[in-house]
């Protein structure tokens, strides 16, 4: 079976969280238990500051295989404010980041 | 057994709490809600869900929620409270409530609201049920928020607006009548950190992505000024005298919409000539923003069509903040953006069905003319400020805090206190707020949870239902939508409930016309022609093209005014530049700029002092004002009262992040966890608002910890300013920052 994982287009991530608590209650992980995580990483560069954030799924992150399973997206994926993460086959993803500068691959364990 | 039922349903109530309208689809199982996703269907957030909503589990089984009602039985902040039954928790409040209306008039009880929720219908309809004229957004500072946005829209163009992200057209974005701004102003809000004004934040994220372009302003950075063309980066409370420059800017190299102007608007030389006033070398120096940034600014708008302006709470909380909102009104105006595709699209409430209610109109129309005209004669405000008077039906803050303390023009004896923690959240001075809720004979509070304002001040709690648990309908601003119940949690009722049936107590009459909550939600569905039950269950209905609460271009079809006749529903039917309106109110009929209460210009000993602006209320994507602290997986998202601090300021101050350190000025002092980032200006710290700390004692003195880090201690009650409305001064009291010494707690 082709491998899967997650585009996170972060250039639109705007630090919502949303992905955060999808991810929580659809696990049902206690708060301190993080399936992923948002990175802050706002910075002064060129005389101004740039606000990004990177999401940063965790080695918990199993890519909601009850959900795909059932044909959903996973719980981060669905829930993503901004709609800047996509779940798919990774020769697929990879094409489609050709398009979307500023993006990172994910690929679980 | 064992079946999971998804009920349909939409937010704006306890949970979310925001003023949002996302399709929610809770998941039941054997009773109790297990799970939320978002409504994959839903038009207004198309499956996406804000953090709040997806916890919404952990918001309904909390072990500390409110789940019966109770009667206090120790003394005021003891905590200690007796469960009692519905029956006689609500023959408690008709009976103290009724003795007050026998000995000093209906009018010496106040129905105090916070924000957010459908909470506007349900408790204007109890305050006039019982008589009382004042129903108040106690604490809020010139009740500065959005009613001044409003006021100035309705007294310039007769209606509200809003940026256009096809919210108004079933298909959205996607619908061949809609096309995306191209130039898109986000003035004084982080759209991304929540759902404002029935407007859902990402909406603007979706148009960037579409290709719209952004002019940001705002003391602080954010996502959306790292994306901007231009980003000016102003100083608190200068927004007039930025509006102002711009539109003269627009004006004198002759970019406005001329035909637009010539047809459809009054009052161009006198605009034009008061822009004129305010030359950019003269609105640079106000600001703090280069002159040519805020030329570019300007161009960048008015040669964009369409173009469209996201506008946040600032507006309202800025010196005079009716009149930011009107020079704000005029950009749109004059560039031709109102309601057009992907401009300033003219907002009502859908079918006209009255939720909340927004206008005076509204009011007019659910209780009558001649009613509300009667209560406006002893509404708190109404002899003194003429717009407040002859606009909406709130009582004036500021005025009614000083009123529970003087007794003064008549006495307040009573608070009903409903979805507000004004002593966690809203209060503007928070120790005058609470001496006047000590000087009450008798406070209800119908809330959730436990908080500062429950333990301090409660003599009677009644328990309020959540989303998941209740009935009640939406229409802000379109499509036309209803809440149902899912689950039911302890004895928790609904607002709607809650007050119907007290309501009934006061008005017998109503007994006639209301049985059930849902007769009431049938009652104002009306102009619709849909039920409830017709609407259930994501059942959602936008109002059909060329009708006057559907867009666009209403005022050349004759779809605004009562009269039918085309242009704009005020007293000329043209957009009044000139306000004729405000020139009645005793107010300038054009937009100009005032220092704030306490600035570098008005005060300048005390910024010597005080040399910092701190702008309170910058929005967490977790957190709802001061709702959910409590939460597990929001507050660990967002665990600590922070101030923001830029790393020069810091660094001339000896802090370092994560250190606590103390804010005070002449007020008092609270402390906060340093956060040293550039987002900030260098002369500004940015600390949020709404901070309590459920985890630590509730009951006095420490009151949840409110007095150590509660940032309203450091700000004024509101001037009223010369309209009523606006002028908070949230985002404008000068402090000073320091590390805490050694030992000092």
């Amino acid at each position: 079976m082709a491998k899967k994982g997650l585009l996170i287009h972060y250039e639109y991530c705007t630090g919502c969280m949303a992905c955060v608590v999808a991810c929580k209650q659809e696990h049902d992980y206690p708060a301190g238990r993080w399936g992923i995580m948002v990175n802050d990483c706002t910075r002064e560069t060129e005389g101004r500051v740039q606000v990004d954030f990177l999401p940063f799924p965790t080695d918990l992150c199993d890519l909601c295989a009850r959900r795909t399973h059932q044909g959903k997206r996973p719980a981060c994926v669905k829930h993503c404010m901004a709609e800047c993460m996509f779940y798919g086959e990774l020769h697929d993803l990879a094409k489609k980041m050709e398009t979307m500068p500023r993006s990172v691959l994910f690929v679980p364990k | 057994m064992n079946e999971v039922t998804i009920f349909r349903t939409t937010a704006w109530s306890p949970g979310p709490g925001c003023h949002g309208g996302c399709g929610l689809e809770l998941y039941v199982k054997d009773g109790r809600l297990v799970k939320v996703e978002g409504d994959d269907e839903h038009p207004y957030n198309r499956g996406r869900l804000c953090p709040r909503a997806l916890a919404l589990t952990q918001y309904v089984y909390h072990p500390d929620r409110f789940l019966y009602p109770m009667k206090r039985v120790g003394e005021r902040g003891e905590g200690k409270f007796e469960r009692i039954s519905w029956d006689q928790a609500l023959d408690m409040v008709e009976e103290r409530f009724s003795k007050i209306k026998d000995t000093y008039g209906a009018e010496a009880v106040i129905f105090a609201q916070g924000t957010g929720r459908d909470i506007g219908g349900p408790i204007s309809f109890l305050c006039y049920s019982f008589g009382s004229p004042n129903w108040v957004q106690l604490g809020l500072a010139g009740h500065s928020c959005y009613t001044p946005r409003l006021a100035a829209m309705m007294f310039t163009h007769g209606d509200y607006a809003v940026l256009d992200a096809g919210q108004f057209v079933p298909e959205g974005m996607d619908d061949p009548e809609y096309e995306p701004p191209e130039v898109i102003v986000v003035w004084a809000q982080n759209p991304a950190a929540g759902c404002q004004d029935g407007f859902y934040g990402h909406w603007v994220s979706d148009c960037m992505k579409k290709g719209s372009k952004l002019v940001v302003i705002d003391p602080r950075w954010t996502w959306f000024s790292s994306r901007a063309e231009k980003f000016l980066q102003l100083r608190p409370g200068t927004d007039a005298a930025l509006a102002l420059g711009m539109l003269n800017v627009i004006i004198s190299e002759g970019l406005y919409d001329k035909d637009f102007v010539d047809t459809w608007c009054l009052g161009f030389e006198e605009l034009a000539a008061r822009a004129a006033e305010y030359p950019l070398e003269r609105v640079s120096q106000i600001t703090w923003v280069p002159a040519e940034d805020i030329a570019e600014a300007a161009r960048l708008y008015a040669k964009a069509k369409p173009a469209a302006i996201q506008w946040g709470v600032p507006i309202d909380m800025g010196p005079s903040g009716t009149t930011i909102a009107q020079a704000i009104a005029h950009l749109w105006s004059i560039t031709g953006n109102l309601d057009v595709p992907g401009g300033q699209v003219i907002a009502r409430a859908a079918f006209d069905v009255t939720t909340y209610p927004f206008s005076t109109q509204e009011l007019h129309s659910l209780y009558g003319e001649e009613f509300v005209k009667r209560m406006n004669e002893k509404r708190i405000g109404a002899a003194e400020f003429k717009l407040l008077k002859n606009f909406r039906g709130w009582g004036q803050p500021d005025r009614a805090v000083e009123q529970m303390l003087s007794g003064d023009p008549y006495p307040i004896k009573a608070c009903w206190i409903q979805t507000t923690n004004m002593l966690g959240g809203q209060a503007a001075d928070t120790k005058m707020h609470y001496q006047a809720l000590l000087n009450m004979d008798f406070n209800v509070v119908v809330d959730c949870f436990p908080n500062p304002t429950t333990m301090a001040v409660a003599d009677l709690i009644l328990p309020a239902a959540s989303i998941a648990e209740k009935e009640s309908l939406r229409s802000w601003w379109s499509p036309l939508q209803v809440m149902m119940s899912a689950v039911t949690v302890g004895e928790c009722r609904s607002d709607w409930e809650i007050n119907l049936e007290l309501a009934k107590r006061f008005n017998p009459e109503l007994r006639k016309r209301f049985d059930t909550v849902k007769d009431l939600i049938d009652d104002r569905l009306k102009p619709s022609g849909y039920t409830f039950d017709e609407l259930k269950d994501g059942h959602w209905k936008f109002p059909e093209k060329d009708t006057p609460t559907r867009p666009y271009r209403r005022y050349e079809k004759g779809l605004l005014r009562p009269d039918k006749k085309p242009g704009f529903r005020t007293p000329s039917g043209k957009i009044e530049l000139y306000s004729t309106s405000f020139e009645e109110f005793d107010m300038d009929p054009l937009p100009f700029f005032t220092e704030p209460p306490e600035s570098e210009v008005r005060t300048p000993q005390l910024a010597e002092k005080y040399p910092l602006v701190m702008v309170t209320g910058r929005r967490s994507p977790v957190y709802f004002h001061s709702e959910h602290r409590q939460i597990p997986w929001l507050r660990e998202c967002d665990p600590d009262p922070t101030v923001e601090i830029h790393p020069q300021t810091a660094q001339e101050l000896g802090i370092s992040e994560g250190e606590w350190v103390v804010i005070h000025n002449e007020r008092g002092r609270i402390k906060r966890k340093a956060r040293v980032t550039p987002i900030v200006h260098p002369r500004v710290v940015s600390v949020p608002h709404g901070w309590w700390l459920p985890e630590t004692q509730g009951t006095e003195p420490n009151l949840y910890g409110i007095w150590d880090i509660n940032c309203n201690i450091l700000v004024n009650i509101g001037p009223g300013d010369d309209s009523g409305y606006g002028g908070g001064p949230y985002k404008t009291a000068l402090v000073a920052v320091k590390k805490l010494s050694q030992g000092e707690e």
